[in-house]
């Protein structure tokens, strides 16, 4: 029973939804100090841990020797998407009040907000091809598409890196996080280096539809 | 220019009037109780001042709940948290170097100096974010002549409280502690220069820097040295916290200047708590008929 309801779908999409419920009953409580500041650092933290939620399935699965995980990865990687757009509206509305000769300047000009904007230029062919049917219709290129995850989020983790004044312990924390979950596959691959043969032969009798690995 | 002549509103009248009426009550149960001198929210008013500005302060929540103190934690919430662990009684002040009569001064000494003044002053925090603030203190001049001066003092250096036991954030190397901040002279002796021992007509609270900070209101924030126990005077400019830490960031003037960007950030607007718009930052943060002499021929690109 309970494995069931940890296994179903929407209780993971609600759970995500909360970041922004949070956030919500927060504005309208009222009692922020700077709300804007609040959502825009909130919708951006949320952004980058999904990112790393998604980034972590693989690892599970693997480690856990459980598929299953697969199921989540798409919802988590449009939920980093959806953060990662509040956030870049909540910048061009409530910061930059849709001054767009300030915004254009402000992009080229700050190392943070240019690689921030390459992280989520980057994020959007990744949600408009992550249907099924655009699964089926790239085929090994969708894989190699969204191999461009990792690039966002070593993008999204230099962007906190370099906004922060002086602090860094909360950047470090997520830059960690991130070289475990790619030192993870770096391990993968000089393994699947030498036993690529063995592999080889598990997929030949498990096909999987995981090439973004 | 938004300089308020004397006889204006005092900021007890521009206060929400519930906020104000709730202090008031207390403060009448404090009074009736006995409470003295020393406690929490004690009163300390100030003359109202012709350097004042007009416009409406910030509340005494968003002033006390939002701050940078990273003697107490780097987010601006730590200070109200944790800065119930600062003593400020007693406090000693040493004023030393170039003076003719050198002293330490108790806190109440410094107190008696001259009038309590009421200071309602803009705050723009080089993080982009600002507040109107009605602090409570006397110009730092009256505390610099007290010691006399010599004709060596060009430079005014200071320093916070250091001491791991009653400061929690002193524990992380964020910063080289103490934290020092320094003034040229003329800029010390200015009028607008004043030490801050009270907000909003009480005590100041700890996480604002109790029991006596630095205001210069036509700098960036972090300039405005927090719990202040060394001034020293001297020759040479002195070493200052921010700019030991950032030296191409955070330069010895600071002077808010809208025209100068933050290598990472731009300067040229802000966000006053409680407004949803942001406003253009003004040069010497609206300060610039009474200070911009003092940096005549200067390049203000080159000493930001
Ligand atoms: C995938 C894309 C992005 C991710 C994952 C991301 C993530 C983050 C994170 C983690 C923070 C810091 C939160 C904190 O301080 O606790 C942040 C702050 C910020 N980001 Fe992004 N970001 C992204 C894209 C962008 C874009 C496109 C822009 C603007 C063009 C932007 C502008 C900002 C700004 C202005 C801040 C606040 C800086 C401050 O408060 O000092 N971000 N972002």
């Amino acid at each position: 029973m309970l494995l069931r309801l940890l296994q179903s779908g929407s209780l993971w999409f609600v759970l995500s939804l909360l970041p922004l419920l949070r956030a919500v009953f927060l504005l309208w409580q009222g009692e922020l100090v700077n709300p804007v500041e609040f959502i825009t650092r909130s919708s951006g933290t949320w952004a980058l841990v999904f990112l790393l939620l998604t980034l972590a399935i693989t690892p599970l699965r693997q480690m856990s020797g459980w598929s299953g995980w697969l199921q989540y990865r798409r919802m988590l990687g449009l939920y980093a998407f959806f953060y990662a757009v509040l956030h870049f509206g909540i910048y061009l509305w409530l910061d930059q009040l849709f001054d767009w000769a300030a915004i254009v300047r402000d992009i080229i000009e700050r190392p943070f907000i240019t690689v921030g904007m390459l992280a989520l230029l980057l994020l959007i062919p990744l949600a408009i091809t992550s249907t099924k049917a655009m699964m089926r219709r790239l085929k090994r290129r969708w894989g190699l598409l969204h191999r461009l995850i990792y690039p966002i989020a070593i993008l999204a983790v230099v962007h906190f890196w370099w906004l922060v004044k002086k602090d860094l312990s909360e950047p470090m924390i997520y830059a960690a996080v991130l070289a475990l979950l790619l030192g993870w596959r770096c391990r993968a691959w000089l393994f699947g280096f030498t036993g690529r043969l063995k592999q080889q032969n598990v997929r030949a009798h498990s096909p999987r539809r995981d090439p973004a690995g | 220019m938004l300089i308020r002549r004397p006889g204006d509103i005092l900021p007890s009248e521009i206060t929400p009037k519930d906020v104000f009426l709730n202090r008031r009550q207390f403060m009448t149960a404090a009074a009736g109780t006995a409470l003295l001198a020393g406690e929490a929210a004690a009163a300390l008013k100030g003359i109202p001042s012709r350097y004042s500005a007009s416009e409406q302060p910030n509340s005494r929540k968003e002033i006390t709940s939002y701050n940078n103190f990273y003697e107490f934690g780097t987010s601006k919430e730590d200070p109200a948290r944790n800065a119930g662990s600062l003593k400020t009684r007693p406090w000693q002040v040493v004023v030393e170097g170039e003076a003719g009569k050198p002293k330490t001064f108790g806190i109440e000494e410094i107190l008696k100096l001259a009038p309590l003044e009421e200071r309602i002053y803009r705050l723009r925090c080089v993080e982009g974010w600002s507040m109107v603030i009605p602090w409570v203190g006397i110009p730092l001049a009256s505390l610099l002549k007290a010691v006399q001066p010599t004709g060596n003092a060009k430079f005014v250096a200071f320093e916070t409280l250091n001491d791991p036991k009653q400061m929690p954030g002193l524990a992380s190397r964020v910063l080289d502690w103490p934290y020092r901040e320094g003034l040229r002279m003329d800029e010390a002796l200015h009028p607008l220069t004043i030490l801050a021992v009270g907000l909003y007509g009480e005590v100041l609270p700890n996480q604002n820097g109790a029991p006596i900070r630095l205001v210069v209101p036509w700098k960036y924030g972090f300039k405005s040295i927090k719990s202040i126990v060394r001034i020293r005077l001297q020759a040479q400019q002195p070493a200052t916290s921010w700019n030991l830490a950032a030296p191409n960031e955070y330069g010895f003037y600071s002077n808010v200047n809208p025209a100068v960007a933050h290598p990472r950030w731009s300067q040229a607007t802000e966000r006053r708590i409680g407004e949803f718009l942001k406003r253009k930052t003004l040069p010497f943060n609206g300060y610039g008929d009474q200070v911009a002499r003092l940096y005549q021929g200067m390049d203000l690109t080159r000493f930001f």
